[in-house]
């Protein structure tokens, strides 16, 4: 994160739009565990492979920006489906441990697919903003957007869930899977329906990021554990409690990076988690 | 209507069912009886092709189930309510119907459908925007039975509807059974609560450890001698 201004309210605006960020990060690992019952240990690394498919398509190609991203966001919820075909559905019967090692294994793929295809120096799209002063506050664009977008991404998922047929399946299915057929479900189709949606969720994560940090093969270290972190605390699985955590996380992040120093911001966002765990272990709003 | 012959089922080893056969025709309600462990919950989820049958065939008007995939068989016009409601508990009574027309040549008929079945039960209509997991017991079979009338079947299959309620809830429940009969739907329904179902049907079946012992009108069952004995204590 870039330095902080003197203003504990711009520290506090700054966090609000890290947590729409970090919102929309959590809520595509949560909704995948919620309904499939695995974690995606690669789910930061999808998008580190949206956010150079969106460098590819507009700097390489010369794509139009917003056409790249459209494209980089199909591509990571094709990813998300495949990856639900042909790696998770042969393990989803089998040990959990089984299921992350698998998961991580796609991590080191795709992390070394980036390399032989990009190599390891650092890339981006040379797009600048200008940042939008306010008062005698300063706000970067980028993060402005990112803010808005998540929160229109967050809320389209929620629309999703909760107005169509299939979104209310892949909420029925988290409660029931043994019995979907009954009510004609297939379940697998749901499977790679909720992947698909992850992943497209991550793949817009992607082209936010990609409009304020370099791309590197190895990014998502970057914030795949903050993301994991989020979903642990709001009850891995739970996507209310992932909201509310992202925005906590990032008020820690933001508010005791600007009394501090920006590290201690994670430091001390570390501690609370911690704390939390010792309280509720299962998390803010986890069930079990 | 539906036909089932010589149907054997298990789990992994374990046989549950030994080539049970039994006939349900178009508007005819009909109870299968017997003790817990009878296997009549394996009856009903061979039928809906939630376990494979190790032998038989179950047909259903006569069309062969066994090439239908198990979320298709709703589409054949059987819907199941399955052993314990199961219940979507952390979804509305709204949503868990529904639910219930989730198959896409249902959805176009879902208002004419929930009001049906808000007719059938108003209880659920006061309900709808309620959590389905804190409805009680006997709303909750309510819900079970609604849901599964939204896909528009003409088969019903009930599992156990009185299992957990309290008597006098046991009667409303087997009433609206009595109803749904009366509506025109084809009625199979596994009981244990034998002395209530064999009121309200047709006709029935004795299963005993996987097995048809007897069968015979509802009067002929609650008639004989077998029955009264081991079952009624009379
Ligand atoms: N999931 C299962 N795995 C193994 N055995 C089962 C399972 N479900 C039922 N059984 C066994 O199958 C037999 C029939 O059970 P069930 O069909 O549930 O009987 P009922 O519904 O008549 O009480 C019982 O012996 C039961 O223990
Ligand atoms: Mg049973």
């Amino acid at each position: 994160m870039e330095v902080f201004d003197i203003f504990l309210l711009e520290a506090v605006l700054n966090g609000i739009l890290l947590g729409g960020l970090l919102a929309l990060l959590s809520l595509g690992l949560n909704l995948i565990f919620g309904v499939i019952d695995v974690v995606w240990i690669c789910y930061a690394e999808m998008i580190m492979i949206g956010m150079y498919a969106v460098y590819a398509l507009h700097v390489q190609q010369g794509w139009p920006l917003l056409a790249a991203m459209a494209a980089g966001i199909a591509i990571v919820a094709l990813l998300g489906a495949l990856m639900h075909q042909f790696i998770i559905r042969p393990v989803l019967s089998a040990e959990p441990i089984n299921q992350l090692l698998v998961t991580g294994g796609v991590l080191f793929f795709l992390q070394a697919a980036a390399t032989l295809a990009f190599g390891i120096e650092f890339k981006n799209l040379g797009v600048k903003l200008p940042p939008v002063a306010i008062g005698e506050m300063s706000f970067s664009m980028p993060r402005i957007i990112a803010f808005v977008v998540a929160v229109a991404g967050v809320a389209a998922t929620y629309l999703f869930l909760t107005r169509t047929y299939i979104g209310t399946a892949i909420r029925a299915i988290s409660q029931d899977r043994e019995i979907m057929p009954l009510v004609g479900v297939n379940p697998g189709r749901i499977f790679v329906v909720t992947s698909a949606l992850g992943g497209s969720l991550a793949g817009l994560s992607a082209c936010l990021l990609v409009l304020q940090y370099d791309i590197h093969p190895a990014i998502g270290l970057s914030f795949g554990p903050i993301t994991f972190l989020i979903c642990v605390l709001g009850g891995l699985g739970n996507m209310l409690g992932g909201l509310i955590a992202a925005f906590i996380f990032a008020q820690f992040i933001s508010v005791g990076g600007f009394v501090l120093a920006i590290e201690w911001g994670y430091v001390i966002a570390f501690v609370f988690f911690i704390a939390v765990m010792f309280w509720r272990p299962q998390g803010i709003l986890g069930g079990k | 209507m539906l036909s089932i012959s010589n149907v054997s089922a298990g789990y992994g080893s374990f046989r549950a069912l030994f080539g049970v056969s039994l006939e349900v025709k178009a508007g005819e309600s009909v109870a299968v009886i017997g003790p817990n462990g009878a296997g009549k919950t394996t009856l009903l989820r061979a039928i809906s092709k939630l376990i494979d049958l190790t032998g038989g065939e179950v047909t259903m008007e006569g069309r062969s189930l066994r090439q239908v995939a198990p979320h298709k068989v709703i589409a054949t016009g059987i819907a199941h309510v399955p052993e314990n409601r199961r219940l979507f508990p952390r979804l509305t009574v709204e949503e868990n119907l529904k639910m219930g027309s989730f198959p896409v040549s249902s959805r176009t008929r879902f208002p004419e459908k929930r009001k049906f079945v808000f007719d059938l039960f108003p209880r659920l209509e006061e309900r709808r925007n309620q959590l389905a997991g804190t409805l009680s017991g006997g709303e909750q079979q309510m819900c079970a039975i609604g849901r599964a009338l939204m896909s528009g079947p003409k088969l019903l299959l009930l599992d156990e509807p009185s299992a957990g309620l309290a008597p006098v809830v046991v009667q409303s429940i087997m009433q609206m059974v009595k109803r749904i009969c009366a509506e025109g739907y084809t009625v199979l329904i596994v009981e244990q609560n034998i002395r209530q179902v064999l009121k309200v049907v047709d006709r029935a079946y004795l299963l005993e450890t996987g097995r048809i012992k007897s069968s015979g009108t509802a009067a002929e069952l609650l008639a004989s001698a077998e029955i009264r004995k081991a079952y009624l204590g009379i």
